[in-house]
């Protein structure tokens, strides 16, 4: 018995649209297996996993607060990924644009009123395209590896954040403690239905940006231009389709929204600058990205069902005392199964018994680019 | 050379096919053919676009599966599952599209098929050698990406042979070839055929049908419509069996007050030096199309053509602005979108993943290149695409070039070659260009769809158009054109009015002939 993949004639739209399923009914499997492997009866873990943080109203704010920065900066990651630039520091754009959107409440605190907000999350949405320029130009200019230098700046930002908080910027007030003073009232994003829960209008702004995003790719000549650069890009070239300015477009816009959820997320709901301001938010929007198949409207419910599992691993470290690690490796799951669900929408699976004689696989592999070069 | 190997009725089948048959839907693509290839003899497969020679080709060689029907090998019924079975069995397929990997070089592109282990010395050493027993020249080291299509085509050639095949299907080899390259591969073909070895040749190219090969199968709409010796066969006869009408003969109107008219492009001392180490450089081109005419620019593959039309495309800039001059001003420092708002359409070599997205509609590949262009019919505020003007185009172009397709608006790669082409120039005459500068233009396209083509470009330069036409195909230029010019190693030869031009003349320069070219030894690579 073997498995063979067989190339279909035509990317299989029924596939593109069950693949995550799919991907998400094999996680919950690896999952009860995981959770009977710890000992704890995978039916109750589940529950408490999945269930339970979503079961009163409350719960559902704190899920639109996890979801609002993984939807925003996902959409923005989409644009990239649909065009064939690989911006992997998303992680970093957000931390800067929460530095940048900080600078007002940390540095003016005086400085109050209406526009407060509004200029702060124009600030933040400058840091974090200003961040995403750096991989940009390193990219257009000396044709660098842009996953890697997006990816290791990551690392700078967090560095640079932490320095921040503990050198010029900590509150002298604070005791000691690495963090900036209180936002002041003015700074703080205001909650969407204060009695309701604490969501803000950080979920709001995702969902805004889903719908423009999903608009500009569908309808626009820019989205028009992302796709056809992305999928060849020797015609974008003869279209007059400059790929150097399409760097600078994603690269600007993802780190854009990135930045946007980091001063959202910062001012609502932290109300200060720590060490640490996000659990891995920019990574795990790269999940949510691929799991919403890189459709802004696809990538709202994927960023809910990703905030879910941190909820879940928070819920199952307190119920259960298993370590909220585990939200880290349902997302690891999630995008491993993804990843390779997708492998359907282009190959569909043949099983051949040992008893039928037939050429080796390799054969076979060796000759799948020529049957789509021949057709 | 040709006629002097007699068909070979008397000898053994190789391959035998009864009752082939392949449905995709409701479209009999191939129905119940038969089809006998001796042992030893060169076997035409002759039809239109659409008639079912790739389908029956892809099922002999293993990437589709029949519906019903026999194929009998050596006289034994044999199930060709994949490619690899028709290799194992030794059937060797050079395709018309090639499947290389442009970033490594030849020799690692023929070990990757052969996949047997061995290292890439040794097979770059066996690549050598065969390709000079087969008079095939090719450098295995080189990268894939530096070289021209007729070099590429060596490199399946080569890949095939080195599989030591008893049956080699060769699907247009020629469409890419000049006449020297074709007499090269109708040498190697020869002696393939003195060795005992069959060939089953597609092409659309009656004449060189008529001089190679011994029986000619003919297919239309799915059908056999006929078996024939082509040698008995005229061309006309034989066009008449693959289109089941007359073909129309292209019609050149004379071109009138040519003389006077002014030039619309203007090519002044255009070089440019390579792009890579395998690039050919462009020296000093000098050229003028005038308002009404046809001009041809002949060449042996990978001698400059496809660097020449990326600059005059805009593909690549140039530093000299009055080097590219279009419509009397100039456009050396303009993009090539710049140079299309000035009145310039351009088609390119390569179908798809040049000129079309493969994996995108015609409609949506109708905006590639005409968003600028046509900004206010296509784009509406704010950058929002117009779908149902695009649309409607798109479908207009498919009427007007009798694009034939499987549904209304299908994805590039979905279409034929032929039929992709048509949209793709039709897409650039839907504009009515003052200048139009095509690579190429009927590379791979059968007779019917490659006549409309070319007086479509006649009808284009006749209505006041400047038409720039650079082919390697020269029958396709003496008939389409006023003058013909040769690019020979980067430059460009005076153009010879079509009056004075004779293939004699044209080979000649090809090769080089050109004083100031004569530091140059005939080289056909």
């Amino acid at each position: 018995m073997r498995i063979e993949l067989v190339k279909r004639p035509q990317r299989s739209a029924l596939f593109s649209m069950l693949s995550p399923f799919i991907a998400f009914a094999l996680t919950i499997i690896a999952g009860a297996i995981m959770f009977a492997l710890l000992g704890v009866n995978p039916l109750s873990a589940f529950e408490i996993y999945f269930v339970e943080p979503i079961s009163q109203v409350w719960q559902l704010h704190e899920l639109a607060i996890k979801a609002a920065p993984l939807i925003l900066i996902a959409v923005g990651l989409s644009v990239c990924y649909r065009a064939n630039i690989w911006n992997i520091g998303a992680e970093g754009q957000f931390i800067f644009g929460a530095i940048f959107g900080s600078i007002i409440p940390v540095l003016f605190p005086q400085f109050e009123g209406p526009l407060v907000i509004p200029l702060m999350l124009l600030l933040g949405m400058v840091g974090g395209a200003f961040y995403a320029s750096i991989p940009a130009l390193l990219k257009t200019r000396f044709s660098t590896n842009e996953i890697l230098t997006s990816l290791m700046l990551v690392y700078v930002a967090q560095l640079f954040l932490d320095w921040l908080v503990r050198g010029p910027w900590r509150d002298p007030q604070g005791h000691g403690f690495p963090q900036t003073i209180q936002f002041g009232d003015s700074a703080v994003l205001p909650e969407l239905m204060p009695d309701a829960g604490r969501a803000n209008w950080g979920f709001v702004f995702a969902l805004v940006a889903a719908v423009l995003v999903w608009l500009m790719m569908s309808r626009m000549l820019k989205g028009f231009e992302v796709r056809v650069l992305g999928s060849s890009p020797r015609a974008g070239r003869f279209a007059g389709f400059g790929f150097n300015r399409m760097v600078f477009f994603t690269f600007l816009l993802s780190g854009a929204l990135a930045g946007l959820a980091g001063i959202s997320e910062v001012s609502g709901a932290i109300g200060q600058l720590q060490p640490v301001i996000s659990p891995g938010y920019g990574f795990t929007a790269i999940i949510v990205a691929f799991l919403g198949r890189l459709n802004p409207l696809g990538i709202v419910a994927a960023g809910l069902v990703l905030a879910l599992t941190y909820l879940g691993g928070e819920a199952v470290q307190s119920a259960l005392g298993i370590s909220d690690k585990v939200a880290r490796v349902f997302q690891g799951m999630l995008l491993f199964f993804v990843l390779g669900c997708d492998t359907l929408i282009h190959y569909r699976i043949r099983l051949i018994g040992l008893a039928l004689t037939k050429p080796n696989g390799a054969a076979n592999l060796e000759t799948a680019p020529k049957l789509e070069e021949a057709r | 050379m040709g006629g002097t190997v007699s068909a070979n009725h008397d000898r053994a089948n190789l391959l035998e096919v009864r009752g082939l048959t392949k449905i995709f839907g409701t479209l009999t693509a191939c129905d119940h053919i038969d089809l006998n290839i001796a042992k030893g003899e060169i076997h035409a497969l002759l039809g239109e676009n659409g008639a079912g020679k790739s389908t029956l080709v892809k099922m002999l060689f293993g990437s589709l599966e029949p519906n019903s029907g026999e194929i009998f090998w050596d006289g034994k019924a044999v199930k060709i599952t994949s490619p690899g079975v028709a290799k194992k069995l030794g059937i060797g397929m050079v395709f018309q599209h090639f499947s290389l990997f442009e970033a490594l070089t030849a020799a690692e592109n023929i070990a990757l098929s052969l996949n047997d282990g061995s290292p890439i010395s040794t097979i770059a050493a066996k690549a050598r050698a065969l390709s000079f027993s087969y008079g095939l020249p090719l450098d295995p080291d080189s990268l894939v990406g530096d070289l021209s299509v007729g070099e590429r085509q060596r490199i399946e050639i080569i890949r095939c042979l080195l599989q030591t095949p008893q049956l080699i299907i060769l699907d247009e080899p020629t469409s890419v070839l000049t006449p020297q390259e074709a007499d090269k591969l109708f040498e190697t073909l020869e002696r393939l055929r003195a060795e005992g070895k069959s060939i089953l040749y597609i092409s659309h190219r009656l004449e060189e049908v008529k001089r190679i090969c011994d029986r000619a199968t003919v297919l239309r709409h799915g059908k056999v419509v006929g078996h024939c010796n082509p040698r008995q066969e005229t061309a006309a006869s034989l066009a008449r069996m693959m289109v089941g009408s007359e073909v129309k003969a292209v019609v050149r109107a004379p071109a009138e007050g040519i003389e006077t008219a002014p030039a619309l492009l203007e090519i002044r001392g255009l070089t440019r030096k390579p792009a890579t180490p395998f690039a050919i450089p462009l020296k000093n081109i000098n050229l003028a199309v005038r308002a009404g005419e046809v001009i041809g620019i002949a060449g042996v593959a990978g001698n400059g053509q496809g660097e020449f039309f990326e600059s005059v495309s805009g593909e690549v800039l140039q530093q000299d602005a009055g080097s590219v001059r279009i419509r009397g001003k100039d456009a050396g420092g303009l993009s090539i979108t710049g140079r299309r708002l000035m009145g310039a359409a351009f088609v390119p070599e390569e179908r798809l993943g040049h000129g079309a997205a493969p994996r995108m509609k015609l409609s949506e590949n109708l905006l590639l290149s005409r968003h600028a262009t046509d900004g206010k019919a296509f784009v509406g505020s704010g950058g929002m695409v117009k779908n149902g003007a695009v649309y409607s185009a798109a479908q207009r172009i498919i009427t007007a070039m009798d694009v034939r397709k499987s549904a209304p608006d299908p994805e590039a790669a979905a279409l034929s070659g032929g039929n992709l082409q048509k949209f793709i120039v039709g897409r650039e005459l839907d504009r009515k260009p003052g200048v139009m500068v095509v690579n190429q233009p009927t590379w791979g396209v059968d007779a019917g769809a490659a006549a409309h083509i070319r007086q479509a470009l006649i009808e284009l330069a006749r209505s006041g158009s400047a038409v720039l036409v650079i082919s390697q195909d020269l029958d396709e230029l003496f008939e389409l054109s006023d003058a013909i010019a040769v690019m020979h190693n980067g430059e460009l030869s005076t153009p010879l009015p079509i009056a004075e031009a004779t293939f004699e003349k044209i080979g000649l320069l090809m090769g080089g002939a050109e004083p100031g070219h004569a530091e140059h030894s005939l080289e056909v690579a």
